[in-house]
């Protein structure tokens, strides 16, 4: 009996090793260790052992079962590892393969700019204020000091579409009409939009283009409120290291009218392509509100003053992209679009 | 404005200064000077010659063969030109000169005849044709008899010499001329300007007697001068004259005419020389044409005047259109001895609208519509007259013949330092304002703390307090204006909410994969209202550039076709775009089309395009849709929003929806039409076209949390067979008004056509969510609300429940 259950261990530990899944494990384990196998059995059939071998017996089998059991799930633990491993290599794939594109969109270069301009000027306490692309000549012209006949009115040849109707040539309009909307209170606002010029259109111009405006109205607004307003806007936009420079220009509806120019941000001011080795590059017009626009408008001059600043997120956009054509702006190839995707913040 | 700095020392001191740094001070105090013209070019060895000998060229008729003195030595000079001769003194570029384009000289032989150096025309040294005196046009240039054989004929011509080129903002026309630039220059640098001294002699001769003078216009013509110079030689100018003409960008022609034209240039004065005889009236009449009156202008041009246009008569017929241009009858020739010298005050007005009317823009008219000074009519009359008299040999007649009624007081400016610096926010002191002022010439007295400033005649743009605060700051330096930010009253600042909403359209339609374009709002009368939403009378430009872009847009989908083609062409085959735009529609509003802003869509191509896992999509219908829903869902609006098909001009008949939120139709949406993507060069696009305005005006409710549910739900599935012609949304809307409250989701994930179904029908399979957020739902409720669904199908849809 002994000798018979020896011999059965010996078979079962054999059956162990010779299984080379989990599933011809299992096998072995319904086989010796199972409700009808030989273990089972042996145990069953102490009753009709004499009761002294019993225990020894008992004590025995016992021992054979924990073995085989022991070894067993040893084997079962090392045949599971090797089966995930397996997996584990079959599921193995190419890392370099192309990942599956996010589709997505982007803002146009356009829109990009201006939103960077309203943010920052939000960011200062300035309103976002629109208004219409047909507009009145009266506010296109006459409510800036730009009177019929106007000499600089040959500055700027418009679509007319009536007499008195044409496509505003500039975001100014805005600012009128906003002027004499506040009746006299004080304002702080940006203008963006589309605007229109009887142009033929080439690398450098355009029939249709975007504009930003800014305008301040309040008591004593000096011309140093407006140098320090663009100083920090040229940081915010072309990066903390850049100076201004401001020149005489003439606007009609700004005294004193001026031109500002930063620092090239490319060369850093010591003379390149972007800046014509100058060192300096014209950015946006700018003022003190003329008397007469304030007026016309309903404020009074000698108590209320403000400045406007205007400038072409066209040309913001070429100079801080190296965009070298104004026509890409509207031909919206996506190869051109989709390039201006990623942040620079 | 083209400035010789040669010129300009000879009315201020600037020597010493290099012309960049010149030309940056003037650009930094207030006139922009566009470019830097060194009219040398890099030219050397040339030199003055005197051709001592000239015969034909053996071998060629058009050449000859010239022996030529240049000082050192005789050169052998082969030259082409038509009018070399024997005794003339010339430009020589001698063998080894460089001449502009870095085109050097060198030995050669032509046809056979040894060539050392060229003779050359003034346009081989970088002057443009335009303006060589019209005899040297087609040949060398011929120096004057006194020119010193060998000395540097560069010294001669005055082509040493630097010119600063003006971008003149329309204000600042008193640097339309030298004396003008000499003020402006000299108060940047401190120094003084010299006046040309005018000292001539008269004849007895009285001009009054040999002229009469009228003018029956004096609000266009307050002021008129004139002079009768007589005995005139008419003949070349000296070389001086011709140079400074040349540097400043005109062409010299005679004395008389280049004197006419210096003084233009020195004064800002235009002149205008008469014919005496040819006036054959002795007689001067200013007054308005008659209408459909005619006039042949010195470019040979019959022009027919307007009544409202001022002319200069001899009391018959117009000799002139007044600062404009003058006639051919009264031209000065070769052989006028008689000139009459007009110098007058032409209101800008008059001669703005009469040069405009003709096209007629000439450096005189430029000037008279800017308004000329009024205190140097008289000056730049007597200057013309000195001028001729010196170099024309002529005999001034004494006094002029005038009218003067033009208001020559200045403007008087009062203005106190302290509100110059509150407007500058500066504190410069009442001693730096008051030296700005005299290095600007601007007479001014400091009464009571105040100045009281005459602003000069020739600055006609000095009318306001603002104008002397601007004088003052950009004569301190704009650098030293500090910088500061506006005190104003605390305001928030940012968008309306109308501008946050679209802003959120844009991140939504971005995430969903579509790019951003801007295109043009003017487009053709045909396309104007193509795909457009809602019509209306167009609005069209009056004087359109071209056909294409004449006429606002009603619709952006146009123009996004546009772009897909273009992309598509360029082998970009799959592409997504939207774009926020205005479309108008003229409809009065304000007196104003009405403009309404639009969003629109175009996708064509793959949407998904994923080719190494065989994953590849085309665009289709639904993947437009889903993207009007999710951005009508991201902005509170999807509730209500359904689609109805729809038959639309240029879209595909059975794949095309209007768009509907609540009962307004808000928007269309669809595939183009088959034959107009053919015309498009297009394959399956769709577009969709959005009333922007009329969806962000919607008002929504506020963005409240739903508690998430904490008990299970149950699904149900159904498949049914209906009719191929029932809708899918209407069998959903019989499944939700018949499941009930309990009912808490319809998703249709199945749809089938084909084998195994009945002609004429399709399979439509949707799951169905019970739930309550309460409590858990038992069998028993889900199994009633579910019969009430199946029951509702068969009956208001005709469906056949399957398996």
């Amino acid at each position: 009996m002994e000798q018979q259950l020896n011999e059965l261990k010996e078979q079962a530990l054999a059956k162990i090793q010779e299984a080379t899944n989990v599933k011809e494990l299992n096998e072995v384990r319904v086989a010796y260790l199972g409700r009808k196998g030989p273990i089972t059995d042996a145990l069953k059939g102490m009753g009709k052992l004499p009761a002294e071998e019993r225990p020894k017996m008992g004590a025995l089998v016992n021992v054979i079962r924990a073995t085989v059991t022991e070894v067993l799930e040893e084997r079962m633990a090392k045949l599971e590892e090797d089966a995930i491993n397996e997996q584990l290599e079959k599921e193995s794939i190419d890392v370099t393969l192309p990942g599956r594109p996010a589709r997505t969109g982007n803002h146009h270069p356009l829109t990009r700019v201006v939103e960077e301009i309203e943010d920052f000027f939000i960011s200062m306490g300035y309103e976002v204020a629109e208004g219409p692309e047909v507009e009145k000549d009266y506010y296109n012209f006459e409510a800036l000091n730009l009177p019929k006949g106007h000499p600089a009115r040959d500055m700027q040849d418009s679509f007319y579409i009536s007499e008195d109707i044409l496509l505003r040539t500039h975001t100014s309009p805005v600012q009128a009409r906003t002027m004499e909307a506040k009746g006299g209170a004080p304002i702080k606002i940006i203008c963006p939009g589309k605007v229109y010029r009887r142009d033929s259109d080439d690398a450098t111009h355009s029939h249709q283009f975007t504009q930003i405006e800014g305008l301040v109205i309040g008591d004593d607004i000096r011309m140093s409120d407006l140098k320090g307003t663009l100083s920090l806007f040229a940081k915010k936009m072309f990066g903390d290291d850049r100076e201004i420079r401001l020149r005489p220009s003439f606007f009609p509806f700004t005294e004193p009218s001026v031109e500002m120019d930063i620092s090239c941000f490319k060369c850093g001011g010591d003379g390149c392509n972007v800046c014509k080795k100058t060192g300096w590059i014209e950015i946006l017009g700018a003022g003190m509100v003329h008397p007469n626009v304030l007026e016309m408008a309903g404020y009074d001059p000698s108590v209320v003053t403000g400045f406007a600043f205007g400038m072409g997120p066209e040309r913001i956009a070429m100079l801080k992209y190296g965009v070298e054509d104004i026509r890409h702006f509207y031909t919206n190839d996506v190869r051109f679009v989709s390039q201006f995707h990623r942040t620079e913040a | 404005m083209l400035v010789s700095t040669e010129w300009l020392k000879d009315y201020v001191n600037i020597d010493g200064i290099p012309a960049p740094e010149l030309a940056e001070s003037i650009t930094r105090s207030g006139i922009e000077v566009d470019a830097i013209i060194n009219r040398s070019q890099g030219m050397t060895n040339v030199v003055v010659g005197h051709v001592l000998e000239c015969v034909q060229h053996p071998d060629a008729d058009k050449l000859n063969v010239c022996q030529v003195d240049i000082g050192a030595e005789t050169s052998q000079i082969v030259c082409g030109a038509p009018n070399v001769s024997k005794g003339q003194k010339v430009i020589v570029a001698k063998s080894g000169a460089v001449l502009p384009g870095g085109f050097e000289i060198k030995q050669a032989k032509l046809r056979g005849v040894e060539s050392n150096g060229m003779i050359c025309s003034l346009q081989e040294l970088g002057i443009e044709g335009r303006l060589v005196p019209k005899e040297y046009a087609e040949g060398i240039y011929v120096l004057p008899e006194d020119a010193v054989v060998g000395s540097n004929a560069l010294k001669i011509l005055e082509l040493d010499d630097t010119v600063l080129e003006f971008d003149l903002t329309p204000n600042r026309s008193d640097a339309l001329s030298m004396l003008g630039v000499a003020y402006e220059v000299g108060a940047i640098l401190s120094q003084e300007v010299k006046l040309p001294e005018i000292a001539y002699e008269e004849s007895a001769e009285k001009a009054e007697d040999v002229l009469k003078l009228r003018i029956d216009a004096k609000d266009e013509n307050p002021m008129y001068v004139a002079k009768v110079v007589k005995n005139v030689k008419i003949a070349e100018s000296p070389l001086w004259l011709q140079n400074r003409l040349m540097a400043s960008g005109i062409r010299p022609h005679n004395n008389v005419v280049d004197i006419t034209n210096f003084i233009l240039l020195e004064y800002g004065q235009p002149l205008h020389a008469f014919d005496y005889d040819r006036l054959v009236t002795g007689e001067i009449v200013v007054r308005l044409a008659e209408e459909g009156e005619k006039i042949t202008t010195l470019d040979e041009a019959e022009r027919t005047l307007k009544s409202h246009q001022l002319v200069i008569t001899n009391g018959a017929e117009p000799v002139a259109i007044a600062g404009v241009m003058g006639g051919a009858n009264s031209e000065v020739h070769d052989g006028t001895t008689t000139v009459v010298i007009e110098s007058a005050y032409f209101t800008p007005a008059t001669v703005r609208r009469t040069s405009k009317e003709h096209g007629l823009h000439s450096d005189a008219s430029t000037r008279f519509e800017k308004g000329v000074d009024p205190e140097r009519v008289v000056a730049a009359a007597e200057r013309a007259a000195q001028l001729i008299a010196e170099l024309a040999d002529g005999e001034v007649l004494a006094g002029s013949v005038m009218i003067d009624e033009l208001d020559k007081t200045p403007v008087q400016i009062t203005i106190s330092p302290d509100y110059i610096n509150s407007r500058l926010g500066m504190k410069i002191s009442l001693e730096d304002m008051l030296s700005i002022l005299e290095r600007l010439k601007f007479p001014t007295e400091a009464i009571n703390g105040q100045l009281v400033i005459d602003a000069p005649t020739r600055r006609q743009d000095i009318r306001i307090k603002e104008d002397i605060i601007e004088e003052i700051a950009r004569m301190y330096g704009y650098d030293n204006i500090p910088m500061t930010l506006p005190i104003t009253e605390s305001n928030p600042g940012g968008l309306t909410p109308y501008q946050k909403k679209r802003r959120t359209v844009k991140a939504f339609l971005e995430g969903a994969g579509l790019y951003e374009t801007l295109t043009y709002s003017l487009t053709s009368a045909k396309e104007a209202q193509t795909y457009a939403l809602e019509t209306a009378p167009v609005t069209n430009l009056l004087m359109p550039i071209s056909e294409e872009r004449s006429t606002l847009r009603q619709s952006i989908i146009p123009h996004l076709l546009e772009v897909a083609t273009y992309n598509v062409a360029r082998r970009n085959e799959s592409v997504g775009f939207y774009e926020i735009s205005s479309v108008f529609l003229d409809e009065e509003e304000d007196g104003l089309p009405k403009e309404t802003a639009h969003v629109a869509s175009v996708i064509t191509g793959n949407w998904v395009d994923h080719a190494w896992q065989a994953d590849t999509k085309k665009v289709d219908f639904f993947v437009l849709k889903g993207i009007v829903e999710g951005l009508m869902d991201s902005l509170g609006l999807v509730d209500e929003l359904t689609f109805e098909q729809a038959v639309l001009e240029g879209m595909h008949p059975g794949r095309t929806a209007n768009i509907y939120h609540g009962n307004k139709r808000i928007g269309f949406i669809g595939q183009i039409h088959p034959t107009e993507q053919n015309k498009r060069d297009l394959k399956e696009t769709y577009v969709m076209e959005m009333n922007l305005d009329k969806i962000l005006s919607i008002e929504t409710e506020e963005l409240l949390y739903v508690p998430v549910p904490r008990h299970p739900s149950i699904s149900r599935d159904i498949a049914l067979v209906v009719s191929s012609d029932t809708s899918a949304g209407a069998l959903e809307d019989v499944i939700r008004r018949a499941g009930g409250e309990l009912l808490t989701g319809v998703k249709l994930f199945d749809l089938y056509e084909g084998d195994n179904v009945e002609s004429g029908k399709k399979s439509v399979a949707f799951s169905l969510k019970y739930q309550d957020p309460e409590r858990t739902l038992t069998d028993e409720e889900v199994v009633k609300a579910h019969e009430k669904v199946l029951a509702a199908l068969t009956s208001e849809a005709g469906a056949q429940l399957r398996g």
